[in-house]
């Protein structure tokens, strides 16, 4: 393995690392939007105390669709990290 | 620190002459064969000698189970749509166990995408069938006339998927990621009190403090996720029967 390779692949791994942890910034949003839909249920449920199980399950269901775009940050950050998905590219071009 | 972070391994795999690996059975299919084990030995205890009034706790536990979902269907889908009581039920046992068996030392079964993509796509298949059962296949291919609906049908179950399988991946790699924090601050303790760490190779502080953890990302967002999943599944056929 030559200088030039090596080079190449740290490169790579450093940019996938960055890239891991910028992805991981999706976490915002899903994080503001529950806090809200959490603090609206309980609005809710302390105005009427006798509907607690529906606002309760519901909010879970709003929580759950509010969070599928961190999950997919997550996702991406996941497979930055370890399926390693652009060092493929890189044996057939340096070296 | 040295976290190492596996996809599902290969169980069984039926080799080519040159050694090559034709086809291969996964680790979550080998778990999912246990679950179902596990699912199917529920039924038959609960529902053995069944009398016309309950006598024992059995019966009273598989009654309450079957008026459970069928309220649940009932207020979320309406009277019409009881007949998918069965697959809910069914889904929603096999997530709940195929989560929670991480408990006892097996891999989630949802922590691989393979398995959360097929749940996905048996929703996306009922869905689809009660668009088309209650509107007609002309309406739903009329849909299709705005092309940003093709995007929002395909976008259900990719996210029914990444969701499941997010959620359960994401409590793995972060309790793998405290174990091995945890050996790394047990062997460091070892060096600072001058221990030999090839002697006390026994990491004190993965001992009890992992289960903290495990009570929340095992049991309560194994819970949650599972029955998020299938209320998405009813409120998906329920706006398809619209």
């Amino acid at each position: 393995m030559n200088e030039a390779l090596l080079n190449a692949q740290a490169t790579v791994l450093a940019g996938q690392a960055i890239g891991a942890g910028l992805a991981m910034i999706a976490g915002i949003g899903p994080g503001i939007g529950e806090g809200y839909a959490v603090g609206k249920a309980i609005e809710t449920i302390g105005r009427q105390p006798e509907i607690k199980g529906t606002a309760t399950s519901t909010m879970f269901i709003g929580c759950a669709v509010a969070e599928t775009t961190g999950i997919y940050g997550l996702f991406v950050a996941i497979v930055l990290l370890w399926m390693n998905p652009f060092l493929k590219h890189l044996t057939g071009t340096v070296g | 620190m040295n976290v190492e972070v596996q996809g599902p391994k290969r169980m069984i795999s039926l080799l080519s002459d040159d050694g090559s690996i034709i086809f291969s059975i996964s680790e979550s299919v080998v778990t999912g064969w246990i679950v179902i084990l596990i699912v199917l030995i529920l039924c038959l205890v609960l529902t053995k000698d069944l009398k016309k009034i309950p006598e024992t706790k059995r019966q009273c536990a598989a009654e309450y189970i079957v008026k459970t979902v069928n309220n649940m269907i009932e207020t979320n889908m309406g009277r019409d749509l009881m007949g998918y009581a069965p697959y809910i039920a069914a889904v929603f046992s096999y997530i709940i166990i195929g989560t929670l068996i991480s408990m006892i030392g097996f891999r989630s079964v949802t922590a691989d995408i393979s398995v959360t993509g097929a749940l996905a796509l048996m929703t996306f298949t009922l869905i689809t069938y009660t668009k088309i059962r209650y509107n007609g296949l002309g309406k739903y291919l009329f849909s299709f006339v705005n092309p940003l609906n093709i995007i929002s049908e395909v976008a259900t179950p990719v996210s029914m998927a990444l969701r499941l399988f997010g959620n359960v991946c994401g409590g793995m790699i972060i309790t793998m990621i405290l174990y091995g924090a945890l050996g790394t601050l047990s062997s460091s303790v070892y060096g600072l009190l001058g221990l030999n760490a090839d002697v006390y190779y026994f990491n004190i502080f993965q001992i009890g403090i992992p289960a903290v953890l495990s009570i929340y990302f095992d049991l309560f967002s194994g819970a949650i996720q599972s029955y998020v999943f299938i209320m998405l599944t009813m409120a998906y056929i329920k706006m398809g029967k619209e």
